[in-house]
């Protein structure tokens, strides 16, 4: 074999997808791969998709674990609607993915896998790789399964884990399909198997052998290089949602200097987060993991009474099992911060799958009138932020917050420009002088309507909170009907009077037009996106998207009053559209909803605006 | 361990004064929680913390209104969830005193499974179970501790539940302490209290407990005059388990397990009677104590258990401390930059 030269094209961006078995390890070429490209200054956005089961069965449809990478030297705002290479490790892989292809797309798969049986198993009646159906793309059939063996030969390897490093040689083959060096994951290598230096050599070895066996690829023609992206100067790094979920926490707790106590429960698509909170120890977390979500809830209620940044994290299901107590930290006006990642629906639903289902549990999913503060993240590295000012406003107006974000951010990655503790806003929580003769615990700040923190330990304070009534000012138990009134109406001021707090609600685009795009977390990027490419052509659309939902920045109803039509897009069946319309009943709210487990793709959001716009 | 875990002592003295809240005390008169409050506002200054570094934490039922009877912090909190609570509290501020009031309700039921695991644990505070053997506050339904059999308001034709021993599940969840007392012998209820709160672990005190209104004389066997010298075994530790009007009779350990044997037949002295160790690590002997019922035996009361082993909030406390000298990381800052991180200029 011989090496041969190709074409190489300078791409924009591009969308790689990997998809295989649960175990084939599709998720960590992919990291990888995502790793090393945006070290070499690219953008990305990355979207892992995978079972609800561990290893579903071999070769199934069900088993299909899919990791999906979009990088370009242009910012990127979603990971990618279709791909242009897919990575397929077996026929089910293929049959599911498919359809997510371009037109053209490569292709590559183990020719070695695609035998009558599984070709069966995977829904297909003849060989795909030979019947001509994949005429429209790419087709890169390489013998991965045999060729990392034969690369593992005169190393005397068990074929198991021969086996199990068959991924690596398709990364091989990928990254001398985009002209990159094999260095970082060399390196990469070297870190993860310090303690196993056999390892270190074999993965080397795979995935050698695949850039190698690419070069004398003939179905290899054209290469591709994507230059750096204009990235904004600084230090970087990558983050996931969950994983930036968790540091925004540490951060506001080392910020506010209350230590951080996350009492949770191991729950898809959250439980990253207990992970990573768990590992930081040594930045004084207190990491409970209790025996069910509600006690998960109510040993922070407790541990925030006693004076720390007190969080819980869930999804969906376990946000409905929180409720009541999330009611007792309303009642108690105790600052508590609950993450939702949320996921597919009702019930247990589709866990590992993105759905925006809980908005209205998060605003009215609980007995009596039990306002809270609802907020939500729109990135992977907005987690950051906003759970970070989840925990400042939690404690600096003294209640629950509940932060929504989504199963895709959670797994989701993007570049993350690294922050300095000391630049994020401060946090001065109300915390009682010890024998303040004036302290009362429901006596309250005029302007916030906040009442104080007074902490067990602290002389002169002892004071009693609970889940019955109490009385404004002294916090006695009362049943007094006026009394009852009041409080019910204070507790919903004080939610209100943190709209003074928040930032201006942004429009992108003009202030004025034809139709209003509006979204509320992850759909922030497909949403862009369309909108974008829909004013480069001259549309007049402009974009609105909520990260304050409850309560909305007070600018809200302004920024309707500029449009002809408004157009709500969510991944459910129309919650927050419903909750515009209560709001702000002078306006006219059109929606387009989806309720897939999917996220939106730019097309459909394209097609969907131009359809309102020609409407008459 | 390098942190002073222990509780701030008061500088003064304290009386049962500085524990009576100012609040109107709400329960039935005759109802025995009246006693439980006594008790501990006895204990208290006893134990001799400052005022400040208790906390009381509840759930929901006639028992758990208890904070707001004490002059402490407290915490009401919601219908089976006080241990849960009482676990953040303790997790969070180690220095501090922490007593659950609870009932057979809100942690038999409801509650249950943040009272197994609470024990499990082993988190280093006192919980008062409130035994009376029926729903008080929402006016008489049967417990999981009602008799078999009871007609109550939801068991019109009878209880057809198997009723939990307390004792019993305490032990099986690897209960470090366990005592039980009557609510009529206040003098023994502040001892146990005191032992509770020098325990380093969970401590669990079952009180007997009477409801006038929906159960009363639920303990009578137990408690009447008549029967009680027969029908109570009061535990010392190191001493013989001897009861009866003039201590006539003991607790044997055979083979079948125990037996109530009397002094003298057969030649039985004081030296077979079985000897009390609550420290004994092995809890054997302490299920069985546990288990015994009238008529067949006495009730067992004073502490049953006492064990020592480590507790979970010190080691909360340890790895972080571990932690804290062994980690690169320090400061968030630390983490931030830590791993793979890159510059673009």
């Amino acid at each position: 074999m011989t090496k041969k030269k190709n074409n190489v094209v300078e791409k924009e961006e591009v969308v790689i997808k990997f998809v295989g078995d649960s175990g084939d390890g599709m998720q960590l070429i992919g990291t990888i791969f995502s790793d090393a490209a945006a070290i070499l200054g690219n953008d990305i956005a990355t979207f892992p998709d995978y079972p609800a089961e561990i290893r579903a069965p071999h070769n199934t449809i069900a088993g299909v674990s899919g990791f999906q990478v979009h990088l370009g030297k242009i910012k990127i705002h979603t990971p990618g609607d279709l791909c242009d290479v897919l990575v397929a490790m077996n026929p089910a892989s293929l049959k599911a993915n498919l359809k997510w292809a371009k037109p053209g797309a490569n292709i590559i798969v183990d020719a070695d896998v695609f035998e009558d049986k599984a070709n069966e198993k995977a829904g297909y009646k003849t060989n795909p790789l030979t019947d001509g159906s994949l005429s429209d793309y790419n087709l890169i059939a390489a013998p991965v399964s045999s060729m990392t063996k034969d690369s593992l030969a005169a190393m005397n390897i068990d074929p198991k884990t021969a086996d199990k490093s068959k991924n690596m040689f398709a990364l091989g083959i990928i990254n001398y399909l985009f002209n990159r060096t094999l260095d970082h994951t060399f390196k990469y290598f070297e870190v993860k198997f310090k303690k196993k230096p056999a390892f270190i050599n074999i993965n080397k070895t795979v995935l050698q052998a695949g850039y190698n066996f690419a070069e004398t690829l003939e179905a290899i023609k054209t290469t591709f290089s994507i230059s750096s992206a204009k990235i904004e100067k600084g230090k970087y790094r990558n983050i996931t949602g969950n994983m930036a979920t968790a540091w925004g926490l540490l951060a506001a707790s080392e910020r506010s200097g209350r230590p951080l106590f996350l009492g949770s429960y191991p729950i898809t698509p959250a439980t990253e987060i207990l992970i990573e909170l768990a590992k930081w120890k040594s930045l004084g977390a207190k990491v409970f993991q209790a025996e069910d979500e509600i006690a998960g809830i109510c040993s922070a209620i407790g541990a925030s009474f006693t004076g720390s940044l007190a969080i819980t994290t869930t999804s969906g299901p376990g946000l409905s099992l929180k409720s009541e107590a999330i009611g007792l930290a309303v009642m108690t006006e105790l600052p508590l911060v609950i993450v939702n990642v949320q996921r597919g629906g009702p019930s247990t639903g589709l866990p590992t799958k993105s759905e925006q289902s809980d908005l209205m549990q998060a605003l009215f999913g609980r007995n009596g009138e039990a306002p809270v503060i609802v907020i939500a993240a729109s990135t992977s590295v907005n987690c950051f932020y906003y759970a970070y000012e989840a925990a400042k406003l939690a404690m600096e107006h003294m209640t629950p917050v509940i932060l929504l974000t989504e199963g895709c951010l959670g797994f989701g990655s993007e570049l993350f420009k690294i922050p300095k503790v000391a630049d994020l806003p401060a946090i001065n929580p109300p915390i009682a002088e010890a024998n303040d003769k004036n302290y009362k615990p429901y006596f309250r700040n005029e302007k916030t309507l906040v009442r104080k923190w007074a902490l067990p330990g602290t002389e002169g304070l002892r004071h009693r909170l609970g889940g019955l009534e109490k009385e404004n000012i002294t916090g006695n138990v009362s049943s007094d009907p006026i009394n009852h009134q009041l409080m019910t109406n204070l507790r919903a001021e004080k939610i209100e009077k943190v709209a003074d707090f928040l930032p201006n609600q942004e429009i992108l685009g003009e202030k004025e037009g034809d139709l209003l795009v509006i979204g509320w977390g992850s759909t922030h990027g497909a949403i862009y996106s369309a909108v974008d490419e829909l004013q480069k052509q001259g549309m007049k659309i402009s974009q609105t998207h909520f990260n304050y939902i409850l309560p909305f920045p007070k600018n809200t109803a302004k920024i309707f009053k500029g449009f002809k039509k408004i157009v709500v897009c969510e991944l459910n069946a129309g919650q927050l559209v419903n909750y515009l319309r209560m709001k702000f009943p002078q306006y006219q709210f059109m929606q387009y909803n989806k309720v897939q487990g999917l996220p939106f793709v730019v097309s459909e959001l394209k097609d969907k605006f131009n359809q309102i716009l020609k409407e008459k | 361990m390098e942190e002073n875990l222990t509780v701030e002592r008061s500088r003064v003295p304290l009386t049962k004064e500085d524990f009576v809240s100012d609040q109107m005390v709400k329960w039935c008169p005759g109802c025995g929680s009246h006693a439980i409050l006594s008790s501990v506002a006895n204990v208290f200054p006893k134990i001799g913390y400052k005022k400040e570094n208790f906390c009381v934490v509840s759930g929901i039922g006639c028992s758990s209104r208890f904070p707001y009877y004490v002059n402490t912090y407290g915490f009401h909190g919601i219908h089976g969830r006080a241990n849960a609570i009482a676990t953040g509290v303790k997790i969070s501020n180690p220095h501090l005193s922490v007593w659950v009031a609870t009932g057979d309700g809100d942690s038999l039921a409801i509650g249950g499974n943040h009272f197994i695991h609470i024990i499990r644990r082993n988190v280093d505070l006192n919980i008062l179970l409130f035994n009376n053997q029926i729903y008080g506050l929402t006016k008489g339904q049967y417990s999981p501790t009602t008799p078999m059999g009871s007609i109550t308001k939801s068991s019109p034709q009878g209880t057809i539940d198997h009723p939990f021993n307390p004792g019993e599940l305490v032990l099986g969840a690897q209960g470090t302490f366990f005592a039980r007392v009557v609510d009529n012998n206040i003098k023994m209820m502040t001892d146990v209290m005191f032992e509770a709160a020098r325990h380093d672990g969970t401590s669990v005190i079952e009180i007997l407990e009477n409801c006038v209104i929906f159960a009363d004389k639920t303990h009578e066997m137990i408690t009447s005059k008549d029967l009680r010298d027969d029908h109570q075994l009061h535990l010392k530790n190191g001493e013989p388990m001897l009861f009866g009007k003039n201590k006539e009779k003991g607790i044997q350990l055979s083979e079948s397990g125990l037996k109530v044997v009397k002094l003298g037949d057969n030649g039985i002295t004081e030296k077979d009677i079985l000897v009390h160790d609550q420290y004994s690590q092995d809890p054997g002997i302490h299920l069985m104590l546990a288990k015994m019922q009238p008529p067949a035996f006495p009730v067992a009361l004073g502490v049953i258990r006492s064990a020592m082993y480590p507790t979970y909030d010190d080691m909360v406390e340890a790895q972080i401390t571990n932690a804290k000298k062994s980690s690169p990381i320090k400061t968030v800052d630390d983490l931030l930059n830590s791993g793979e991180t890159w510059e673009i200029n």
